[in-house]
């Protein structure tokens, strides 16, 4: 450059060159998986899904009542909240519905059109327990109602597990800075692995109470129908599952090197492996992890490869600490019919047309 | 094992994993933050309407008064018998959730009719959340249980009957059996 730049600014934004966006509809939107770096979703880009239109609210007249089977009902201010012993995590959170086109299909489309409504960030809060032991929760209290401030009051019973008590957090930060308004300004529940619908945003009340309180967001919907006509009930955890960002759906490619990319994560806990084949499950390779591999968060994979110009198809499949492995479609499928709706977590495959265009494809 | 046995089962697993030692009453750690809440503060947050009917107001509806509810507030998103849509399908649908066309409504699906009050109550109309009356609520809850072939047209809800209605697909629910799918 021969001419000076720009002078400091108060606020950051990206380059004028950069263009990559979330696809929006009106109460969700999609993070694109293909055009991102690392593990972390930036805030501007963390996906979205929201049952009423995203609520602008005053921290400064917002209060989280914590009642029910407690000893000591509490109103607490956002600033009550920030004076708790605070922690921080990275976690990936992922809408139950992400990738339920995949139970039907296959349609044309791209990974963030089938896959992004999944996003990881680095979160900030006040554990849950702290805030249960500051209202002293009642022996038989053993669920416990979260409550958002948006206009549709959603509502989730959280089983008070050994699991929830040490990881889940209210939270009011999202990488380094106050949570957006469309991850639940200014306070959320997280409740790291789990559905992303149970991770109450714009998080107004904690009621402790003996059993789940049947809301319509944990019967009539979040629910997953199977063929016989039952549906399981309170299925919370995200399965493990891994998808291949590049190349992924609507891609071109030009023969040569092309670095394998793709994202991994799983609600149990830490991946562990993912393998990649690029000639249709003939052949398997073990896959770099890129670091940092965490725990219930998007991990990194990376595999080298050098396309020879021929047809064929790509798959990744991963493993979690666990020992869970990664479904086929197939198997899924088999289990659990076509009409579940949720938590569709299996191996996902691209085939590369001779012409070089990446589609979408069942195998 | 019958399903109601597996779903109390389920509550007890889960509240069997509660570490009830960390969670007791226990002064040890609080840092006194928060104000207390009286009884008279927490009521009007306290929307929540369980199963066994806890929370619902006084007031009472009927089938009729719902039907006009209906007509006026609900049918312009739900269509004018609660089958059309365009938004969610609320009556009909009975025997389908095992086909390969299954219809999820209020009749077919929904495990407790008082979850009907909580969510109408609470977010309906989508336009207007919490604008309707107790009266309008158990009406409307009413019109859409009769609809569905539930309760009978000259059936009264209030906070003694509704609780009491048996929904079809009350049994239809299985605790996650998750890990369900074995892979190679």
């Amino acid at each position: 450059m021969r001419v000076p730049g720009l002078p400091a600014r108060s606020y950051g934004g990206r380059s004028s060159f950069e263009s990559i966006s979330r696809s929006a509809g009106d109460s969700h939107s999609l993070t694109p998986l293909q055009d991102l770096h690392g593990v972390v979703t930036p805030s501007s880009l963390h996906f979205e899904r929201h049952h009423n239109g995203v609520p602008a609210i005053d921290p400064s007249r917002h209060r989280v009542l914590v009642h029910g089977l407690v000893a000591r009902p509490l109103f607490f201010t956002v600033d009550d909240l920030q004076r708790f012993p605070s922690v921080s995590r990275l976690a990936f959170i992922e809408c139950a519905g992400n990738s339920r086109d995949q139970w039907g299909g296959p349609y044309d489309r791209t990974v963030q059109e089938l896959h992004g409504l999944t996003s990881t960030s680095e979160w900030t809060g006040v554990k849950l327990l702290t805030l249960l032991e500051e209202a002293g929760v009642a022996p038989e209290g053993a669920w416990l109602l979260a409550e958002g401030g948006d206009a549709a009051g959603l509502t989730r019973s959280v089983p008070l597990t050994g699991e929830v008590l040490s990881e889940a957090m209210v939270c009011y930060g999202q990488n380094g800075e106050a949570l957006r308004p469309e991850q639940g300004y200014p306070v959320r529940l997280l409740l790291p692995g789990f559905e992303g619908n149970i991770n109450v945003k714009w998080l107004r009340r904690l009621k402790v109470g003996r059993a789940p309180f049947m809301t319509r967001w944990e019967t009539a919907k979040y629910t997953d129908l199977m063929p016989d006509g039952t549906a399981y009930q309170f299925s919370l955890v995200m399965e493990a599952k891994s998808v291949i960002t590049s190349p992924s759906g609507g891609q071109q490619l030009r023969p040569g090197f092309q670095e394998i990319r793709g994202l991994a994560w799983s609600g149990r806990g830490r991946i562990v492996s993912v393998e990649v084949t690029v000639d249709g499950g003939r052949s398997w390779h073990p896959a770099e992890l890129q670091e940092p591999v965490l725990s219930k968060c998007h991990t990194r994979f990376r595999w080298p490869w050098t396309w020879n110009g021929r047809e064929t198809i790509l798959q990744s499949r991963c493993v979690d600490q666990t020992g869970y492995r990664q479904p086929t479609r197939e198997a899924l499928i088999k289990v659990r019919g076509t009409h579940s709706s949720y938590h569709y977590h299996g191996i996902q495959s691209w085939k590369i047309e001779r012409d070089g265009r990446v589609r979408n494809i069942h195998v | 094992m019958s399903k109601p046995l597996l779903v109390s089962l389920m509550t007890a697993l889960m509240a069997g994993c509660i570490m009830h030692s960390r969670l007791a009453d226990a002064p040890v750690g609080r840092v006194d933050l928060g104000r207390p809440a009286t009884a008279e503060d927490i009521r009007p947050w306290e929307i929540d309407i369980t199963p066994d009917g806890a929370g619902l107001p006084p007031g009472r509806g009927t089938v009729p008064q719902g039907a006009a509810v209906y007509a006026a507030k609900c049918a312009k998103c739900h269509g004018p018998s609660g089958t059309e849509g365009p938004m969610d399908r609320l009556v009909g649908g009975r025997q389908t959730l095992s086909t390969a066309t299954p219809l999820k409504t209020i009749g077919s699906y929904w495990p407790y009719a008082t979850t009907l009050y909580d969510y109408i109550h609470r977010a309906m109309p989508f336009d207007a959340p919490q604008s309707l009356t107790a009266e309008e609520v158990y009406s409307v809850t009413a019109w859409l249980l009769h609809q569905n072939g539930i309760i009978a047209e000259k059936a009264v809800l209030d906070a003694a009957t509704l609780p009491t209605i048996q929904m079809p697909n009350r049994h239809g629910f299985v605790p996650d059996p998750r890990p369900d799918v074995s892979s190679p």
